[in-house]
């Protein structure tokens, strides 16, 4: 536990120094706090809204967990049937990586016009974005699988869904995980965007009102908030990972 | 009226795409008998199993057990890589007991049958740890105690020995040897080890470099259990010149 502080001091040192040059820059320059507000106002005012930033987080909460959990069956799903049948790899993945070149600012508006204000746009904008890291991770990982512990399977006379339970599926663990965590982040900043183009609530239409109402430590403060929210959810695939795949934490001692 | 061989391969090829590995490869086990398979690195001794457990096809030949063509799906082979090819997410005792598993054991039954067998093998007290925790030679072991456990007609072994120290392997040698006599296995053993070769098997099969063929076969008709001492083993000894001479011969004269 120490250890771990420890390992984390210069990143905090790091924050520390460029809030604090942040800070003084603000009080210094006389620039106008509606240009840019320095730190401490930014946590001030995120204090005395408390109340409505927490209700404008629940529902971006609920898009970001909705629309990744849809996204992760859905990745998953596919990636074994891709996995058993290969030409089906060949006829999606090309359409798969099209829908990835799509700018988000113009499919954002399109979809809510399309699925208006609810929960079912941010959903469908969530799971845009993160599907198909997710679909990449899975399969790169089936394919990572040791030659020789398939060839060991296939001399005991294991059929290949057997195969696939007992020894893509592991191997595949760790390049799931690393998909998770880059998926995560991007989870967050869909549902935000989405949002942003059309919501009743949610973070990103209180950072689209703050900025319609000049108030840049408002927006800061939301940003705040949604930071706070990648880095929790961040951990919790990092706690999943060691509780998953605990073979790799024994090996080196506690000390990692 | 002759019992047919367990395993025949008939003037076998095989290549990787356009890399001819194996040119002309025949060979006869009859049940119960040991084989050795002795040759340069890289010659094709692993890609000879692949073609056994159904990796891969020839290109040429045919491969007959107990009389007609192998069929690779009823998996007769208890077949050890020659990198042990334990699962790093599955603890040594449920690396044991994988091939039971497939069999269709349940986990219970499948260690109890594995689990007096720790003592023999050394890794009492490792029940328990994941493969990462376990040095090269206790991994081969543990490798090695999955392979026989299988309780298949005819053993695969790929150099199982190849990572432990001198005594250690002197020691597995006697206890293979006192297994093998006592089950009345059928095994074909691919090695570097000249000695090793020697003391276990009653033929062995030394193949040329790539594209490999079969230079010599070398009957021991050495009395078993083998030791060092007395006539037979100097005829051991003189035996193992003999086939290193044949090994080095060819290089010598590339060279000069
Ligand atoms: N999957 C593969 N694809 C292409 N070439 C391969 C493949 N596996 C092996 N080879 C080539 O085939 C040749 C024989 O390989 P193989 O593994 O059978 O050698 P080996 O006799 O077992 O050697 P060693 O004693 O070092 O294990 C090598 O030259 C290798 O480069
Ligand atoms: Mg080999």
């Amino acid at each position: 536990m120490l250890m771990q502080l420890y390992r984390g001091l210069p990143a905090l040192i790091a924050i520390t120094l460029l809030l604090l040059g942040w800070e003084t820059y603000a009080r210094l320059s006389g620039i106008s706090p509606t240009m840019l507000p320095a730190p401490s106002r930014v946590i001030e005012q995120a204090w005395i809204y408390r109340q409505p930033l927490w209700e404008n987080t629940l529902p971006t909460i609920r898009a970001t967990v909705f629309g990744f959990a849809c996204s992760l069956a859905v990745a998953f799903l596919l990636s074994v049937l891709v996995d058993f049948f290969n030409p089906l790899r060949r006829a999606l993945f090309p359409i798969f990586i099209i829908s990835q070149t799509l700018p988000l600012v113009a499919i954002a508006p399109l979809v809510v016009l399309w699925f208006g204000f609810g929960l079912a746009p941010k959903i469908l904008l969530v799971a845009l974005v993160t599907f198909f890291p997710m679909l990449v991770a899975l399969t790169q990982g089936y394919q990572s699988t040791e030659e020789e512990i398939e060839q060991l399977l296939a001399s005991m006379g294991a059929p290949k869904w057997k195969c696939f339970l007992l020894a893509r599926l592991p191997s595949a663990l760790p390049y799931f995980f690393a998909g998770l965590r880059i998926s995560i982040t991007y989870a967050v900043v869909g549902a935000i965007f989405a949002e942003y183009a059309g919501a009743a609530k949610g973070l990103g239409i209180y950072i689209l009102n703050a900025k319609n109402n000049f108030r840049p430590d408002l927006v800061l403060a939301a940003v705040l908030v949604s930071a706070v929210l990648t880095l929790v959810l961040f951990g919790l695939t990092l706690l999943i990972q060691r509780l998953a795949m605990p073979w790799t934490r024994s090996s080196l001692g506690s000390g990692r | 009226m002759t019992i047919p061989p367990r395993l025949e391969l008939k003037a076998i090829a095989a290549s990787y795409a356009d890399l001819q590995v194996l040119q002309d490869i025949s060979l006869t086990i009859r049940p119960g008998e040991f084989v050795s398979i002795l040759g340069p690195s890289g010659a094709g001794k692993s890609t000879l199993f692949r073609l056994l457990t159904g990796a891969l096809k020839p290109s040429r030949g045919d491969i007959l057990f107990d009389g007609s063509p192998l069929d690779t799906a009823s998996s007769p082979f208890a077949f050890m890589p020659q990198r042990d090819a334990l699962m790093p997410w599955r603890r040594i005792i449920d690396n044991t007991t994988l091939g039971l598993e497939v069999q269709g054991l349940s986990r219970r039954e499948a260690r109890k049958r594995v689990e007096p067998l720790f003592a023999e093998f050394g890794l009492t007290g490792f029940e328990q740890h994941y493969p990462s925790a376990l040095s090269g030679g206790m991994r081969q072991r543990a490798a090695l105690l999955r392979t026989v456990v299988q309780d298949r007609s005819m053993l695969l072994l790929d150099e199982p020995f190849g990572a432990l120290d001198a005594l250690t392997r002197a020691g597995m040698h006697r206890w293979l040897e006192g297994m093998w006599m006592r089950h009345q296995w059928t095994a074909m053993l691919v090695t570097h080890d000249v000695r090793e070769a020697v003391h276990l098997s009653d033929r062995i099969y030394v193949l040329s470099p790539r594209p490999a063929s079969i230079v010599e076969v070398v009957d021991i008709p050495l009395p078993r259990p083998r030791s060092r001492k007395g006539a037979a083993g100097a005829e051991a000894a003189r035996i193992e010149n003999a086939i290193l001479e044949t090994l080095l011969g060819p290089h010598e004269g590339q060279s000069s």
